[in-house]
């Protein structure tokens, strides 16, 4: 039976390390914007290769 | 790359490539992209150059035109040592941390823009945006760039920072309050691993094995996990039962943590005389559940603030000219003998006398005047009006804080008891209803097992007695329909400040409106012309002279013919408080006061305001203006009449009386009324019995708001200024009052069916209380069963409703 003590201390710590992933999760401020992230993880990386000097942005107005 | 700028072109479909407006005046192009303005045009030119057009990618003209009314060094203040202090919050000489309030920002575009900052401005290191908070955090180098040019730059290319007087003297509370995510973290792990523990328990397979260690081990490790549930978890039901007791009533906290303690002590007891396994699940489940409500309900609208006050409406600084020349100084260091410039679409921060220039200033947010008022050389100006048209030089009487605006806004009677409403609302009643009837039954069962003489069963029944019948229940029942229907209403526009207004709102019997911005649009106003016809070349002409002009009065005019052609005016001259006079085409135009135009209409209905229009010397006649009530407003207005009592008070003259008659009885109306004169209406008819739904958008009514049961600031611009209420309204939803008000009554019921849901509930568990015979596994199973059933009862039928009243 000295197993199923071991294996109470090992999943309790277990789940202490989740609860700890947790709150350490919050404090880095994860849980104080839960919109912005979001769409900030759709943006295209930005590249920063200069443009020549003639070409016009390939976007074409809409309405 | 040159703009060229093209003459007025007579293309009218054409929208703004920046912003999306159509182009009505005047049409830039580049490159076959149309602009409104110069401002957009700019705009486009900078984030062209620093190629960032994927701006207009993500959202096709969707920017935001920059403020024209913008001067260089507006935000000069910010780099003076008290104030950047106050704005910083963070600094170690080098790098520097600011958070800016930037009500612009709209769209993911706003987001990628704002996040690519230092590609505009040198010196900027990153910036990142809170979206639902409208706030943009900047970190940047201050060896390099200077808060007032990172402000300029934001504010260029349309995303103006807003600063506020009450940034600058509130305390800031910079810190996020996590605390909530940690005790529902908390109390959640102790809640699965305590259940997770008491399985055995709840099947006997400790007993079955015989393994009697394993089982006392499970019952200490529970008790050991119990103890973060009670001491931090469920702190805030104790601190707010304690205040309770302590100023003598009863509050919501008080039955639960009552409730908790009951169930720790007890189940405490059974670990140590080792007669049982405790309550442990039922109890961190409790607070779990409880705490979760609670978050639900209480999801603040982050960028709409329900307390502000009139620090929040006025300006940080305002240029000052001395000796040494213009010089902009804090609102607070202001003093009595300074001379200040307030520029157009300024506000007026302190009471002073005018020294210079044309003052027309618009008090319709203070007073609820809705025209401009004109004041002279020397005449007193009262502080928190805005100024219209050109800059003007005023010398300060009274420091900020001994203004009129200010002495009235501080004056007790604005403030409003909120302990009050918490004490009248309906889950508090029907609580201490049901407090008492659970100390009677407990009374009752202790007695009768006293009188069987079975001393055991009577501790047990009292005990789980006050377990079982815990009000939880019913506050997790009012929680989520509360939470939900706030909810509801926000996705709509209709912004509660908390789950109180909701009753208040449900209970009103009496409606009392504002005029100005809230049943009229003090900014549309409709212009009628009366006098002769005039043909298209004069219309031409009069247009062209109006758009010279800044004055309110010519601006409306201007937007009543918007779209018509313009033509150049020459020999254009303004004549302060008078009128305004030029050359189109060989058309001598004068526009103005009937002295101006020595005009010989009788001037009857003098309330209404008129400017006479002379062509060559011949007198045409004058325009009118009147506001114009809100679109479908006559529709609401007939339907609330047989409901509610209807009431208009007003800061304005009489003038629209005839037009609102058809709706409010003639002694409900009352015109030319002062805050104070609104707040002691409220509070008259609140004695005659009546609760009251105030409805207002100013400075004039906030306290009347703050006076009515429910006070609900109607804004056509959240972001902007509204004053201190109790729910906050986008002028576009008032038309649907009505249906808001149903709804809020309909979320009333909700909440008293899951209450008598949950009563169901309670007497299955008292049922084996009362014997004495509740099992922890029974506790266990109606515990969440009864919570996660009254939850999705409460969260479906109130969606359900929403759904069906359009909402």
């Amino acid at each position: 039976m000295s197993a199923l003590f071991l294996l109470l201390f090992i999943s309790i710590c277990i789940a202490l390390v989740f609860l700890i992933a947790f709150l350490w999760s919050v404090k880095k401020g994860q849980y104080d914007d839960d919109y912005t992230p979001s769409v900030r993880m759709l943006f295209d990386d930005t590249k920063q290769e200069p443009q020549p000097e003639n070409t016009s942005p390939t976007i074409l107005p809409k309405h | 790359m040159l703009p060229n700028p093209q003459e007025p072109a007579l293309r009218t479909d054409l929208v703004c490539y920046h912003c999306g407006e159509s182009c009505r005046e005047t049409t830039l192009f580049i490159e076959e992209k149309a602009f409104c303005c110069d401002g957009c045009r700019l705009v486009y030119e900078i984030l062209n150059e620093n190629n960032l057009c994927s701006y207009y990618a993500l959202n096709p003209s969707s920017g935001n035109s920059p403020d024209k009314a913008h001067y260089k060094g507006k935000f000069a203040y910010a780099n003076q040592e008290d104030v950047r202090a106050k704005l910083l919050h963070f600094t170690n000489g080098q790098q520097a941390h600011v958070t800016f309030f930037v009500p612009g920002i709209h769209c993911s575009s706003c987001i990628w823009l704002l996040e690519n900052l230092q590609r505009i401005e040198p010196g900027v290191l990153s910036s990142s945006v809170n979206f639902p908070k409208r706030e943009v955090t900047v970190i940047f180098n201050e060896s390099e760039t200077r808060l007032s040019s990172i402000a300029e730059r934001m504010t260029m290319i349309g995303y103006e920072p807003h600063i506020s007087l009450s940034d600058i003297e509130d305390s800031k509370t910079s810190t996020v309050d996590r605390s909530q995510w940690y005790k529902i973290g908390i109390a959640g792990f102790c809640f699965g691993n305590i259940m997770m523990m008491s399985f055995p328990e709840y099947f006997s397979i400790g007993e079955i094995a015989g393994q009697a260690d394993l089982q006392r081990t499970f019952t200490w490790l529970n008790f050991g996990l119990s103890l973060p549930v009670l001491l931090y978890s469920s702190r805030d039901f104790f601190i707010s039962a304690l205040g309770a007791i302590r100023s003598r009533h009863l509050n919501i906290d008080l039955p639960i943590a009552a409730a908790i303690l009951m169930t720790f002590l007890r189940s405490v007891y059974e670990v140590f005389s080792a007669t049982g396994p405790g309550y442990f699940d039922s109890m961190s489940g409790i607070v779990f559940f409880m705490l979760i409500g609670r978050s639900f309900q209480n999801r603040t609208y982050e960028t709409l603030s329900f307390d502000r006050d009139y620090k929040s409406y006025f300006p940080v600084a305002v240029t000052v000219i001395s000796e040494l020349g213009e010089e902009q100084i804090p609102v607070t260091n202001l003093r009595k003998g300074m001379r200040m410039l307030i520029r157009n679409q300024e506000i007026v921060p302190a009471d002073a006398i005018l020294l210079r220039g044309d003052a027309q200033i618009d008090y319709s947010f203070v007073t609820g005047e809705s025209d401009p008022v004109s004041r002279q050389k020397g005449e007193l100006v009262y502080a928190g009006g805005r100024q219209a048209g050109s800059s003007i030089e005023m010398e300060i009487v009274k420091p900020v804080k001994q203004s009129y605006l200010t002495q009235l806004w501080n004056s007790p009677a604005f403030r409003k008891d909120t302990s009050e409403l918490e004490q009248a609302s309906m889950e508090n009643k029907i609580n201490q209803y049901f407090t008492l009837g659970v100390f009677l039954v407990a009374l009752a069962s202790a007695g009768f097992w006293l009188w069987a003489g079975d001393t055991h069963r009577m501790m047990n029944a009292v005990t789980t007695i006050l377990i079982v019948a815990c009000p939880c229940i019913l506050l997790l029942a009012s929680t989520f329909t509360n939470g939900n229907v706030l909810r509801i209403l926000g996705s709509n526009g209709f912004y509660l400040k908390n789950a109180f207004v909701i009753e208040k709102m449900a209970k009103a019997d009496t409606i009392v409106f504002d005029k100005t911005g809230t049943i009229t649009l003090s900014r549309d106003t409709q212009v009628h012309f009366d006098g002769r016809m005039l043909t298209e070349d004069e219309i031409t002409a009069v247009y062209s002279v109006a758009l010279q002009s800044t004055h309110p009065l010519s601006a409306s005019i201007a937007a009543s013919y918007q779209g018509k052609e313009r033509k150049s005016v020459s020999e254009y001259f303004e004549f302060p408080g008078q009128g305004i006079q030029g050359n189109v085409d060989g058309k001598f135009i004068q526009l103005g006061s009937a002295d101006f135009i020595s005009q010989t209409y009788s001037p009857e209905g003098l309330n209404k305001t008129r400017i006479y229009v002379k062509i060559d010397g011949e007198q045409c006649g004058y325009y009118s203006l009147q506001h114009q009530l809100r679109d479908e407003l006559p529709a609401l207005l007939s339907h609330l009449r047989g409901k509610y009592n209807l009431f208009l008070l007003s800061g304005d003259t009489d003038a629209d009386r005839q037009q609102l008659s058809a709706w409010f009885e003639p002694d409900h109306m009352l015109f030319q009324q002062k805050p104070e004169d609104k707040l002691n209406f409220i509070r008259q008819l609140q004695h005659n019995g009546h609760k009251v739904l105030m409805l207002g958008d100013g400075l004039n009514d906030a306290g009347a708001l703050q006076q009515s049961d429910a006070g609900i600031a109607v804004s056509d611009n959240l972001n902007n200024f509204s004053p201190a209420c109790d729910a906050i309204l986008d002028g576009k939803l008032l038309p649907r009052l009505n249906t808001l008000l149903d709804y809020c009554r309909s979320g009333k019921r909700v909440i008293a069916v899951s209450f008598a849901i949950s009563l169901l509930y309670n007497a299955v568990g008292l049922w084996f209380a009362v014997r004495g015979e509740l099992q922890p596994v029974i506790a266990a199973i109606l515990m969440p069963i009864t919570s996660i059933s009254i939850v999705s009862f409460a969260t479906l039928t109130s969606t359900l409703i929403a759904r069906r009243k359009g909402l």
